[in-house]
């Protein structure tokens, strides 16, 4: 006979002001089996789980059932209080009284009597369930560092300090990311390349870290410990062990005005080419879409200047399969295009440029060594307009969130033109200032009251070209309310940071979530906040939302430090919820009948047959075996079973039909 | 022949009649034909909606309510603020069941939502091929499509075109041989609402619109609403006083310019009415689309008294 315990949580008044807890738990009393029946406020507190152990010391329970929030949230909490007190942790189970009752439902009678049947439900469940042992499996020590900006390079670089192996995937020719874009960085106007391009270098040194530049996340499988991961190496067309990267090739490259992507546009670069002078590997690359040779069957200049024979035109794309334990997905973000603000003439005008193309200018490794020089005539303008929010913020026609980085990094531009052009007027257009952080706010009124940059409080309506000046129109909503045109001589668009392309596809590989914008969603927003919903699988840096470096760095950080916690254990628990074959008393052994229609079916190949043989070695049948190493406990195999011979521990179909029967 | 609804609203029969005329100049060689909505009244732009938000849509209910009962599924619409009248009531009488209660309540009539106001640029864009192929005198000038705010505006409830850069003009000016000049004003406002009560104002925003369409090297203006027309036409004289200049840049409606690219003559189109004479500068002295200054003696001057009608 059954002596189930009945714990039901108040979570404050999240299920409590909506639930009639007390009557749940008075009527989950009178439900045969149940021994023991109480609510309390809190039961995820240290007070309520010691009632959960007290109560199976003394009543002997044989199963718990606790109605709470999401089994998400806290079933591991009181699996745990139930082991502690010596019952066995699969024998405790959770009914969702939070998200699936009071949360979606207005007080009334019929919501407390859904508690109650979400209640009997597990109660019936819990009466059928079996002690499982948690599966043990290996750590593979490895991890993958998807992405090599600032936020991969620095989770790369710790965990690789820690004493484990890392793999870095990088889609471009080289790492660096956004980062290596950048002039100076806020608050303290350190040059971007200084503090980055040495870190770059560690990486490649790094005897720990495996780098693959110009390469993509093909596929991945498997679980936490144990992932599967195929990296596509995309042909460079270039021998990277010969090449000494001396770049006589990218002098001799006949096909010089491909737009570099690295200057925004703003500069050239060869068909051959290596993104940057600091580019890490130093190694170049063809461009094939690009290259005379690959478009018309003729050229080959590079084949015949490489003093190393280095040039590989017939190279191919190389998969490389590799084995790792832990992902790291960092992979940035992106700035957003403007074609639903035609009014602010971006691509029509020149001399309107993105708040990244402004770094390139200011660069001094930029196409214009660093002189700010619009890009239409390559004058020095001497009014600039910066318009903070073009994009962000702006539910009606562009993104609803705060890009966050704007309002610090455009008080820098202003400051750095200001800097380098002493007479120059600097405007800024913005909604609010939102400069949270060390030292940021200082650094604005800096730029204010120190380098005389304007600041008007109010958004531009539209940006026109007139007598060869772009004429700005806004609104200063501070003095007078009075519509305001400067007749600029460049204007820089604070667009809205968005997620980088292709990280829609990424996250299904993955098996990732994100959000409605395309960032990567974290476990949980604050608790959680460098973990995915898929064990095994950190996120960091701007993949997650737009965030400035110091924010990036300190959770590339957070997710070394989760992926090392990781790798500190020989072995992983792992949850025993998988798919068994049935074995049955002699002369049966099991009711499978060796059909296979499983073996095919199975979307994680953890299903093989195996020979059931007598003690003589003599074959008595065939039948299913599943892997538990690689079961996912998804239940396909048991939905196909014909004569119900697989069945999923924890979720059987008995322990579902009885829930079924409670209602 | 397509039986369509019309609405001509109060313009289209006072200072747009030309606008009427041209329409009804162009309509047969599209195969169209317009079905009066019955016992139509005033659509109460301009001011009802100011003073009077259950007469704003009330007023409207009404029209289209008779439309329905008049077998009438899509209307025409020319008149901009007309229009824009139309798809505020049918927007707000959607999102708010009551509120379309107490509307019937007030008109006495059933509403049902089933008439659908189109304006003139969605009406011709869908017969862009008819009108290219009856474009016999190709219009070439250099236009300036003027949209002003009432087709556009508010984005989230007219959702025609791309609001702040709209093209449909645009193309169907391209699709009858004119060449429209990237310009900046396109949706600029020009006053309307405050043409009889501060025609200081008007002079001051639409002879911004005109002075941008002649430095982008317009001839045109080419334009889809009466009070559009009417603040940069008859305003003419206010705008030039202002400005210092002559601008003698004229304003056609969408209809006179495909009129007059279907071979029309231009008193069919009602030209004769339009206070800025209608006028273009001779090819050879377009040099490159320079400013429509004419700098000669008779141009329409202040005032304006001598409207041909």
């Amino acid at each position: 006979m059954s002596r189930i315990g009945v714990f039901i949580c108040h979570c404050g008044e999240n299920i409590g002001a909506t639930v009639d807890c007390a009557r749940v738990a008075e009527e989950a009393s009178r439900i045969p089996g149940v021994s023991h029946s109480i609510d309390y406020k809190y039961m995820c507190s240290d007070p309520g789980q010691n009632m959960i152990k007290e109560a199976i010391r003394e009543k002997g329970l044989t199963g718990v059932v606790v109605g709470a929030c999401s089994p998400r949230m806290h079933e591991p909490t009181f699996r745990r209080a139930c082991a502690e007190a010596g019952l066995n942790p699969y024998l405790c189970e959770m009914a969702n009284l939070r998200e699936h009752c009071s949360w979606v439902h207005e007080k009334s009678e019929a919501t407390t009597r859904k508690a109650f049947d979400l209640v009997k439900i597990m109660v019936e469940k819990v009466k059928r369930n079996q002690p499982l042992l948690p599966i043990k499996v290996p750590v593979t020590k490895t991890a993958l560092v998807i992405g090599g900006g600032i936020a991969g390079i620095q989770a790369g670089l710790d965990i690789a300090n820690a004493g484990h192996k890392v793999i870095m995937v990088e889609r471009e020719p080289s790492i660096g990311g956004h980062m290596s874009q950048l002039s100076e960085t806020f608050p303290t106007l350190d040059c971007s390349q200084c503090i980055l391009t040495p870190r770059m270098v560690e990486v490649a040194q790094h005897p720990n870290i495996t780098l693959y530049t110009y390469s993509e996340l093909e596929g991945i499988e498997g679980f936490i410990g144990n992932f599967k991961a195929k990296i596509r190496k995309k042909a460079r067309c270039v021998d990277e062990k010969l090449c000494t990267g001396c770049g006589m090739c990218t002098q001799k490259c006949p096909t010089k005005k491909i737009p570099s992507e690295f200057n925004t546009g703003l500069g050239l670069r060869s068909a051959i080419y290596v993104p940057f002078p600091q580019a890490v590997p130093n190694k170049p690359v063809i461009d094939k879409d690009h290259c005379t040779f690959f478009q018309k069957g003729k050229c080959k200049v590079c084949e015949k200047v490489c003093p190393a024979k280095a040039i590989r035109y017939d190279q191919e794309d190389e998969i490389i399969e590799v084995d790792v334990g832990a992902v790291v997905l960092a992979t940035g973000f992106d700035v957003l295009g403007t074609d639903f603000f035609p009014e602010y003439g971006y691509g029509r005008y020149r001399d309107v440029i993105n708040g990244l193309q402004f770094e390139r200018l200011a660069s001094a490794s930029g196409p214009t060594i660093g002189v700010i020089q619009r890009p239409s005539d390559g004058k020095v303008p001497e009014t600039v307009v910066f318009v903070s929010c073009a994009g962000s913020r702006d539910p009606a026609k562009g993104i609803e969130y705060c890009s966050k980085i704007c309002c610090m990094y455009t008080a820098k531009h202003a400051m750095l033109y200001k800097h380098k052009v002493h007479e120059g007027n600097a405007y800024v257009f913005y909604m609010d200032i939102r400069a949270g952080g060390k030292m940021y706010d200082e650094f604005v009124r800096r730029a204010i009251e120190e380098d005389d940059v304007k600041y008007v409080r109010g958004r531009v309506s539209r940006i026109y070209e007139e007598d060869g000046k772009l004429v700005v129109k806004g609104v200063d909503t501070l003095l007078d309310h009075e519509p305001l045109e400067i007749r600029a001589d460049m204007v820089v668009l604070a667009t809205a940071g968005v997620a980088n392309s292709g990280a829609e596809e990424l996250a299904q590989k993955l098996h990732v979530s994100y959000d409605q914008y395309r960032f990567f969603a974290e476990a949980h927003p604050k608790l959680r906040p460098v973990e995915t919903n898929t064990a095994g699988i950190f996120l960091a840096g701007a993949c997650q939302s737009p965030r400035d470096i110091p924010e990036t760095v300190s959770q590339a950080s957070g997710a070394a430090s989760k992926v090392a916690g990781l790798f500190s254990q020989d072995e992983l628990t792992r949850e025993p919820l998988i798919a068994v074959v049935n074995r049955t008393a002699p002369p049966l052994y099991s009711t499978c009948t060796g059909c296979g229609l499983c073996v095919p079916a199975c979307p994680y190949q953890a299903i093989d047959m195996e020979e059931i043989r007598f003690r003589d070695g003599s074959v008595v049948k065939s039948a299913a075996r599943v892997n538990p190493g690689l079961c996912q406990g998804c239940g396909t195999c048991v939905a196909l079973c014909r004569v119900k011979a697989i069945d999923l521990q924890g979720y059987s179909n008995e322990q579902v039909y009885a829930e079924l029967m409670a209602l | 022949m397509t039986r369509i609804g019309y609405y001509p609203g109060c313009s289209l029969l006072g200072t747009a009649r030309e606008y009427d005329e041209s329409l009804r100049a162009i309509l047969p060689r599209l195969g169209v034909e317009l079905v009066d909505v019955p016992d139509w009244n005033c659509c109460g732009a301009s001011s009802a909606h100011m003073l009077n938000h259950e007469l704003s849509l009330s007023l409207p209910a009404r029209i289209l309510s008779n439309a329905e009962k008049g077998g009438i599924t899509d209307m025409l619409v020319p008149c901009a603020a007309c229009y824009n009248r139309f798809v505020m009531t049918i927007h707000e009488l959607n999102e708010d069941r009551a509120l379309r209660d107490r509307v019937a309540d007030i008109t006495g009539l059933d509403y049902r939502g089933t008439v659908r106001p189109l304006n003139i640029l969605e009406f011709l864009a869908t017969r862009t091929e008819a009108i290219k192929a009856k474009a016999a005198l190709p219009f070439e000038h250099k236009v300036a499509c003027y949209y002003g705010c009432l087709l556009v505006r508010p984005p989230q409830v007219m959702k025609f075109d791309r609001c702040e850069d709209p093209r449909t003009m645009d193309d169907l000016m391209t699709a009858v041989g004119a060449d429209p000049v990237d310009w900046a004003f396109k949706v600029e406002c020009c006053g309307a609402g405050l043409s009889i009560t501060r025609p200081v104002m008007i002079g001051r925003l639409s002879g911004k619109i005109v002075v941008n369409a002649v430095k982008s090297g317009a001839e045109a203006i080419i334009v889809a609403c009466p009070l559009c027309h009417a603040n940069l036409d008859m305003r003419r004289s206010m705008i030039n006083r202002m400005a210092g200049k002559n601008h003698a840049i004229p304003v056609l409606y969408i209809t006179q310019a495909v009129g007059l690219a279907m071979g029309l003559k231009k008193r069919e189109l009602g030209l004769h009415r339009h206070l800025v004479k209608v006028r273009f500068p001779e090819r050879e002295g377009a040099h490159h689309g320079g400013p429509a200054v004419v700098l000669e003696a008779h141009v329409p001057e202040a005032g304006a008294e001598t409207k041909e009608v």
